[in-house]
């Protein structure tokens, strides 16, 4: 095209003072936004093949490189922003639906930074986690009904099918394909070495990961790929995928460029072939259809594994989740419009779905409101970025979250957003070879291990500064939060005082 | 005793560890400073043909060809280490002939190079081992 | 409304052969922490004092005044026949002031509307008390057992028992609280004991789980208008024993749960059962610094929170059971003991009267 409308958003600033022409930045760029220049001894760049990704820059030996913000800039405009023009360039250009990755990034309030956690002073003690215990452990799954004695009234132990985690977080579904073989062995081997659980996704589950399976929960989503009966024989929970915050109402699409070798294998369909996941499942159009699903897969795997539904975070979630609730799940997770993926249309990441915080407040009322919360537990995701969101989260009734994004970026990814192009330069997603490898799940495992024991610690530290020391005692507990800077209505819907109050 | 080891599955081709090997030997604190407009020759080199890449450095064999090979006694194998004493060698370059991995390698002042596994720099450990991003190359105790 | 955290001093005494003993006994321990309390809530709950109507609900009520009152007793005659009613007898004492309207009524459970409920009776008497205390607007019924009474007041609690006449009723148990709360709500319904039927809970501490227990508690039709802790804990009591039919010590393994660390190392049998209830029930874990001492139909317990974050003391002399924060509170009404102890964090005192216990391996 003769005409190019687009200028590079960002910049490569190559520092030629400490750049000592290494050219690792050229040999880590999937992009190729860097050559050398053998005749004039210099490394240059092209700007606009630039992702913002950070590979060279995190890699460059002398901190030669920077990625700055281009200022280059249209005419200021307060209603057309220079990302809205950009849009309408590509779309005039392409014809074609926006794509984008990761999680909504727009300009939407965020609950969580809106909200202070308490501390004891004076009339209770603060409890010091070094010095005494302090309890994270927690179960998922409906709490028993009815107590049951033997002959000598001693209470009989028959507890429903449950998960036991050693702290409140677990990877979110993200599908082998969607990210690498790499990534998910990280995850897998993180998982079990806390005692937590990672997800699967709608991609199955590689034969090499069976042995993580205590630690795994299966997804079955509507495409039905890679699910089997010793797929679901070998996980420790199953989840029914309905929804996903990033994209509700929608379905998932791995093109076919991507159905290579294992993952074709794994997914059960020819390579080569488009993965497309239906917008609904096919066999649930509404709650009663859901219902012969739950107790399907119960079925099938004896009604030992408890059954998750994820829903995505919608207006009528408390609603959606009380006939979940109803319908024999024994855990309903909800995904937050911020929940990332691999690919999306960008309209629908930025502009359907609501804030996992609000979601979630309505929820754990709705279920105490008709008596049913003791029937589920509730799991949400979609942004949990800190320790502090966790304990956020517990505090206004999730006994869990899910973290994907957080878990990603402790592998390297630095947020680029571009997932959808498949050539993820720090190896996560992506399933080219040379670069899945700079994955290295030694390594990986590692980080995510290091990140969820930093977590666990200063989940400790403000359970202790709350007087807390066990974690049920902190599930909706929502005196211990406060917000800041939120109209009444919020403060109603989030079921918390203003600070102050 | 503990070696330089590489896995060649998750060695990225990146060629920094021969960065890393050259600004060991430098003793200067800033890379950039230290090999800016330098041509450097280090002592790990990556090799690769085919998508398959590995570095390669000196083994530290326990029964050294190049020792065996050197004439004026300029290499020699402490607790282990194969050392050479430059002020001794004279660039004959029996040991690079005899080195069945091409880990001896010359230099511009007429003696000879090879690891040593980091015992002379500043860092007192190998460098390259550190440097690498993606635990490539490491520095263990395996069984002899 | 806002939370009261308070700091308080609590005493129990029970006969466990059943013998009654005058309530001046209780006054005089509680009086001896005077500096734990600050004048700001005061109560007591003495169980056999009412042997006359032992097999009606004795209904304490406190009213802000007249219309209140008429409303609040139209409700009761549609719901129960009323025996006896009366003006609860007290005496004027001047550090006791701004009484409310206090009424004691003895009743049954209408046979009809007992029936059309498809309740049982305590289930009845249980909804009736909580409809009064959210739906009547100046009435606060504070007592509501068998045979049992609560008598509470803005005050130091010496001078409350001074007020209600406590010397002149007997019972084989009784229990009390000197409040120390850290603002001034200043109103009567807010003092302790709280009692719910025949359970009563004297109560020193804060517990940080306070909205997580709440809002579990009001699932199951518990409504928690006082925020406070005493309330909350009243009322899972109830639920865990009466409704969901726990046994005390199984009750003290939920509001105090081992750690899980503690549990794993008990053997199997004992190990299942405490993973189940606190699997199952851990919503209702007490956490942070407390003393409770409950009072029920034919016994008492005494448990301290986990950590053992708050002081309390159990002494024996014969038959007779003493428990109070501190020691100086049993010395000062026997001084001589059999055995002094101090029971660990999370492990339940239980004493029951031999009478029932008899019982107990007859049935």
């Amino acid at each position: 095209m003769a005409v190019d409308y687009l200028y590079p958003e960002y910049e490569i600033i190559r520092n030629y003072d400490r750049c000592i022409n290494c050219r690792v930045c050229e040999r880590q760029c999937s992009n190729e936004a860097h050559e050398y220049l053998g005749d004039m001894g210099k490394m240059v760049s092209d700007d606009a093949k630039c992702v913002n990704c950070h590979r060279c820059v995190s890699l460059c030996p002398t901190r030669a490189l920077k990625i700055v913000k281009s200022d280059h800039t249209f005419k200021a405009n307060a209603n057309w922003d220079a990302a809205k023009i950009r849009e309408i360039y590509k779309q005039a250009a392409s014809g074609g639906v926006l794509l984008s990755s990761m999680g909504n990034p727009e300009n939407f309030p965020v609950y969580f930074d809106k909200m202070v956690i308490n501390a004891s002073q004076v009339t209770n003690p603060s409890i010091d986690p070094l010095r005494e215990p302090m309890e994270t452990r927690i179960h998922l799954g409906a709490k028993p009904s009815k107590i049951e004695r033997d002959k000598n009234g001693r209470i009989r132990k028959n507890l429903p099918p449950h998960l036991k985690l050693s702290m409140p977080v677990m990877f979110s579904a993200m599908s082998f394909g969607s990210i690498s073989y790499n990534a998910h062995e990280s995850l897998a081997r993180a998982a079990a070495e806390l005692g937590i659980y990672y997800n699967t996704g709608e991609g199955g589950l590689h034969e090499d990961l069976y042995k993580y399976g205590s630690n795994t929960i299966v997804q079955v989503a509507s495409g039905r790929f890679g699910v089997h009966r010793k797929y679901l024989d070998s996980g420790a929970a199953i989840e029914i995928k309905m929804g996903q915050g990033a994209k509700p109402g929608i379905g998932g699409h791995l093109p076919g460029k991507k159905i290579v070798g294992d993952i074709s294998r794994t997914r059960m369909i020819p390579e080569g072939t488009d993965a497309i996941s239906p917008a609904p499942h096919h066999d649930i159009y509404s709650i009663e259809d859901l219902r012969q699903l739950v107790y399907s897969l119960k079925e099938a795997t004896r009604y030992t594994k408890p059954v998750i539904v994820k829903i995505a975070a919608v207006h009528n979630v408390a609603a959606i989740a009380s006939g979940i609730a109803r319908s024999g799940a024994d855990i309903i997770a909800i995904d937050g419009f911020r929940g990332g993926t691999g690919a999306a249309p960008t309209r629908i990441r930025d502009h359907v779905g609501i804030p996992i915080e609000l979601a979630l407040a309505s929820v754990d009322k709705r279920l105490r409101d008709e008596g049913i919360r003791d029937n589920v537990s509730i799991v949400v995701g979609g942004s949990i970025r800190s320790s502090a969101d966790v304990v956020k989260a517990v505090a206004l009734g999730a006994d869990c979250v899910y973290i994907g994004t957080a878990a990603l970026i402790a592998l390297g990814c630095h947020l680029c957003r571009n997932c959808h192009t498949g050539k993820c330069n720090w190896g996560i997603a992506t399933q080219r070879e040379d670069l899945v490898k700079r994955l290295n799940p030694d390594i990986g495992y590692k980080r995510v291990v290091n990140l969820m024991t930093a977590w666990q610690h200063e989940i400790k530290e403000m359970m202790g500064g709350m007087g807390i020391n066990a974690i049920e005692s902190l599930r909706g507990n929502r005196l211990m939060l406060r917000g800041v800077g939120l109209n009444e209505k919020e403060l109603e819907i989030l079921g918390i005082k203003h600070a102050g109050e | 005793m503990k070696r330089v080891y590489v896995n060649e599955k998750w060695c990225l081709a990146c060629h920094l560890c021969e960065y890393y090997c050259a600004f060991a030997s430098t003793g200067e604190k800033d890379m950039a400073r230290a090999l800016k407009n330098v041509k450097i020759r280090p002592r790990i080199r990556v090799e690769e043909l085919g998508g398959i890449s590995f570095a390669v450095s000196c083994r530290h064999c326990d029964d050294p060809l190049c020792v065996k090979g050197c004439i004026t006694g300029a290499l020699t194998r402490v607790d282990g280490v194969i050392m050479i004493d430059s002020d001794r060698c004279i660039g004959c370059y029996t040991c690079i002939l005899c080195c069945p991995f091409g880990a001896v390698s010359p230099t511009e002042h007429g003696a000879v190079q090879k690891c040593e596994l980091c015992i002379r720099t500043t860092a007192g450990t190998p460098q390259c081992v550190q440097g690498c991003p993606n635990g490539t190359i490491v520095f263990e105790e395996r069984g002899e | 409304m806002f939370r009261n955290p308070s700091g308080c001093a609590i005493s129990g005494i029970i006969s466990t052969s059943g013998r009654r003993f005058s309530g001046k006994i209780i006054v005089d321990s509680i009086a001896a922490m005077r500096e734990r309390s600050n004048g700001l809530g005061g109560g007591f709950a003495g169980y056999g004092i009412y042997p006359e109507y032992k097999d009606y609900y004795a209904l304490h009520i406190f009213y802000n005044d007249k219309l209140s009152k008429k409303e609040c007793e139209n409700f009761l005659e549609e719901h129960f026949d009323i025996i006896n009613l009366s003006k609860i007898p007290t005496r004027k004492v001047k550090e006791i002031t701004d009484e409310p309207l206090i009424w004691r009524y003895f009743v049954t459970p209408l046979p009809t509307k007992l029936a059309d409920s498809q309740l049982d009776e305590r289930e009845f008497v249980v909804k009736c008390v909580l409809r009064i205390n959210t739906a009547i607007d100046g009435a606060y019924v504070f007592s509501s057992g068998k045979n049992m009474g609560v008598f509470k007041a803005v005050g130091y609690p010496e001078d409350v028992g001074r007020f209600y006449r406590l010397d002149e009723y007997e019972g084989y148990c009784f229990t009390a609280h000197g409040r120390y709360p850290t603002n001034t709500p200043g109103w009567w319904g807010g003092a302790h004991p709280f009692a719910l039927l025949d359970y009563s809970v004297v109560h020193n501490g804060e517990i940080s789980s306070y909205d997580a227990n709440r809002r579990a508690i009001e699932m199951y039709g518990y409504k928690c208008t006082l925020l406070t802790d005493t309330e909350v804990i009243t009322y899972i009591i109830d639920y865990l024993h009466r409704v969901r039919g726990l046994t005390l010590d199984e009750i003290c393994h939920v509001l105090a749960a081992p750690f899980w660390s503690t549990i794993e190392g008990k053997p199997q049998e004992e190990r299942d059962e405490l993973e189940f209830l606190r699997y199952t029930f851990g919503s209702y874990l007490l956490n942070g610094p407390f003393s409770i001492i409950v009072g029920f139909e034919g016994g008492l317990m005494a448990l301290n929170d986990r950590l053992k974050l708050r002081s309390m003391v159990v002494g024996q002399k014969d038959d007779m059971f003493y428990v109070a924060s501190e020691e100086a509170a049993i010395r000062v009404v026997q001084s001589d003991l059999d055995r002094v102890w101090a029971p660990k964090g999370g492990e339940g005192v239980i004493i029951t009267l031999k009478e029932q216990e008899n019982l107990a391996k007859a049935g």
